[in-house]
């Protein structure tokens, strides 16, 4: 058993609370085995600094991102239609994510739809919580390792958030090192687009092969991530290049989470 | 006098077969479906100083980004010549600015004459990029050819026009240190760039020839605008006059967030809502064309898009940064905007020519764009990120995916395994909706 603490929903409204932010866990958070630790990692994060925060549980469903990215508007528009009568029925306010798609599709296109939230990225959030002054981490294990950070396509092109991940992870007191395509002209992972679900078309080489060459070329001992695709991706990438002794993929959060002993 | 009725015989008919030209491509813009980009004025006038006045994005790409600058201002600043020319050509004049202006159009034209060499030097880089050095983004398929030709003619075209302004110029500088010019004066007309030029290569030269070679330059220069000009609906190199509009009526939301469709929205309201007044929606009119989902062919589109197609320079900026292209997959997004700007071409020429319900039997998709291309695209944003002129391929491509998924239910096997487990699992995987929150009590 763990020892976390994630009221639902469902729970706060019972007890007639409210919390001050949603996170909403995504479904490679919720059922994707190394994203999973990705989920946790970040709840305890939050339990840490005393963040009051709720999840839908078995209310959440997919954003419908994928479906859209694939082309069906129809379910798209249904998955959202639906989440945003849970999120209006709870008079949800404010979210927070893990997961750069769903952060965009939350934020960019459920409004077109009748559901506007102010929707932030977890390392938005950690950043806030480090600028606060609530959240503090020395760099333990961290401290003089030399880490790359890839930008996931959804929060660095699409939502032009380059900094605050950089941010959080200075705070590990690490040698931060980019790789020679990096923020906006950061190469995609290979995921996106539904890509996640379907094998490649033919080409020469895997994206993921391509993109775990650049950051190896910068000699890390870890590459930090910031959505669960891009990790899934990363981490085979490093497998294909037989380096998975040597680098480590992490999520900022679960490094963050680490540093400060959770 | 003669020379003045050719030149501006030449000038109307220039003029005339130019506008003719750009009408038939806006009738082809026109194709596309309508979409409102009249919102935030300001920022969309800020955006087309910065990115096409302005050339924010050239220098991305620092080298090429540089050396198309000054092709860039030598064209602006040659334009103020081209008033003078204008003048001369009508009145039979010459040098018509020069006696009032004095100082000032000395210096005028030792700038525009510094910019063209600048020009020059860029256009022998270029010429060099595109021919010996085998850079990847021009080799690529889409670029054999015509696309191939057409970047060289303007280079080429580019290289006559200097030549005659310093043929024109040098020669003058010459015939004025002899006092043989139509000018009066005496010394130097003081060009920063002739009046050292002239001398090194016309100064061997009779009178008359310099006299006949000035009238060579003169004519070749204005021959050599209206040359380009008309060229230009044929070519690429639209884009010098293209990238304003096309700046101007981008995308201002974020690059993740995809078009809205509101057909679907309405249609997934009446659907859901229980208490929806299914009359509410007026019946189609009789002989309505049947609304259609996303886009098969380029009047599917909106014009935004098929301006972006007429915008684009071909420069492979977008392929080069494309995940998909570089990892040797069919995708190419430079080909996507070639591929509507063809297509429209095409239809809107046979559209003109047999009336407004022509019908090839062709369309974008299948007869142009596979959808192999399309299934390629990872939705990265990166080709929209790199365009120097602000074009979306990305939108193009998912409006064409939109109209496989919704019109034909054709999607790889794995993408309609996906959009089943979403409909029946609320997620892409096959799970149990009701193990959504099993993490929690997991080790
Ligand atoms: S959005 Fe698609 S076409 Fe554009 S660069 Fe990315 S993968 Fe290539
Ligand atoms: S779409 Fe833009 S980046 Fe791509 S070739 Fe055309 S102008 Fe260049």
């Amino acid at each position: 058993m763990s020892n976390i603490k994630v009221p639902t929903m469902a729970e706060m409204m019972a007890a007639g609370e409210k919390p001050d932010v949603l996170f909403w866990v995504g479904c490679a958070g919720s059922f994707d085995d190394r994203a999973k630790k990705i989920t946790k990692a970040f709840v305890k994060l939050l339990n840490h600094c005393n963040v009051k925060f709720a999840v839908l549980g078995t209310e959440e469903s997919c954003t419908g991102d994928p479906a859209r990215r694939a082309g069906n508007e129809f379910l798209f528009q249904m998955q959202a239609m639906m989440n945003i009568q849970v999120l209006d029925g709870y008079e949800i306010n404010k979210i927070v994510t893990a997961c750069p798609h769903c952060f965009n599709t939350l934020k960019n296109e459920y409004p077109d739809l009748g559901g506007n939230y102010e929707v932030v990225h977890h390392t938005q959030l950690l950043e806030q919580l480090f600028n606060d002054g609530i959240l503090k981490v020395e760099g333990g294990s961290f401290k003089g390792k030399k880490i790359t950070f890839h930008d996931p396509c959804y929060l660095g092109r699409g939502n032009g958030e380059y900094e605050a991940p950089r941010m959080v992870l200075e705070k590990l007191d690490a040698e931060l090192v980019e790789m020679k395509r990096c923020k906006s002209k950061g190469l995609c992972c290979g995921a996106g687009g539904a890509q996640m679900f379907k094998e490649a078309e033919k080409g020469n080489k895997e994206i993921n092969v391509e993109r775990t060459g650049d950051a190896l070329a910068t000699n890390p001992n870890i590459i930090a991530t910031g959505c669960p695709f891009c990790n899934t991706m990363m981490t085979d990438g490093v497998k294909s290049f037989n380096k998975e002794e040597e680098v480590e993929v992490m999520d900022i959060a679960e490094m963050i989470a680490n540093a400060a002993d959770l | 006098m003669v020379s003045n009725i050719i030149f501006l015989l030449l000038t109307l008919g220039a003029g005339i077969f130019f506008a003719l030209n750009i009408r038939k491509i806006i009738q082809k813009i026109k194709l596309g479906k309508s979409v409102d980009r009249t919102d935030q004025k300001k920022l969309r006038w800020k955006t087309m100083a910065k990115v096409a006045m302005g050339q924010s994005k050239m220098t991305r790409k620092p080298i090429a980004g540089t050396f198309h600058i000054f092709i860039y201002l030598a064209f602006v600043i040659t334009q103020i010549e081209l008033i003078e020319i204008l003048v001369d050509g009508i009145f039979g004049t010459h040098r018509f600015f020069q006696p009032s202006l004095g100082g000032l159009y000395v210096l005028s034209i030792s700038i525009i004459e510094i910019l063209s060499v600048l020009a020059l030097i860029a256009t022998f880089v270029f010429l060099a990029r595109r021919n010996l050095l085998k850079i990847p983004r021009f080799q690529m398929p889409e670029m054999k050819g015509w696309p191939k030709l057409d970047g060289n003619i303007i280079l080429y075209m580019e290289f006559v026009l200097v030549m005659c302004i310093f043929t024109m110029n040098g020669t003058d500088e010459v015939l004025f240190a002899r006092g043989e010019s139509h000018l009066a004066g005496e010394g130097s007309l003081g060009f920063a760039v002739s009046s050292w030029f002239g001398p090194m290569v016309f100064g061997g030269m009779e009178t008359s020839t310099l006299h006949i070679l000035e009238r060579v330059g003169w004519w070749g220069h204005i021959i050599m605008v209206f040359s380009f000009l008309n060229y230009l609906p044929f070519s690429k190199h639209l884009h010098i006059l293209l990238a304003f509009p096309n700046t101007f009526f981008s995308k201002l939301t974020p690059m993740g967030k995809m078009t809205n469709m509101e057909s679907v929205t309405k249609e997934v309201k009446l659907m859901l809502d229980p208490a929806a007044d299914p009359f509410a929606a007026p019946a189609p009119e009789e002989g309505a064309v049947p609304q259609r989902f996303g886009a098969k062919d380029v009047n599917d589109l909106s014009w935004v898009n098929i301006l972006n197609a007429y915008t684009c320079t071909e420069c492979g900026r977008c392929s080069e940064a494309c995940p998909a292209n570089t990892t040797g997959k069919l995708l190419s997004p430079r080909k996507i905007m070639m591929d509507v700007r063809d297509r429209a071409e095409e239809l809107g020429e046979g559209i003109r020519k047999n009336g407004a319900d022509y019908n090839d039997g062709k369309s974008l998709l299948g007869d142009y764009i596979t959808e192999e291309e399309l299934w390629a695209c990872t939705s990265c944003n990166a080709c929209v990120q790199e365009c120097p002129v602000l074009i979306d391929p990305l939108e193009i491509i998912l409006d064409l995916r939109r109209f496989l998924v919704m019109e034909e239910s054709k999607m790889p096997a794995e993408l309609a395994t996906m959009n089943t487990n979403i409909e029946n699992n609320q997620a892409p995987w096959q799970f149990s909706p009701t193990d959504r929150l099993n993490w929690k009590d997991e080790a």
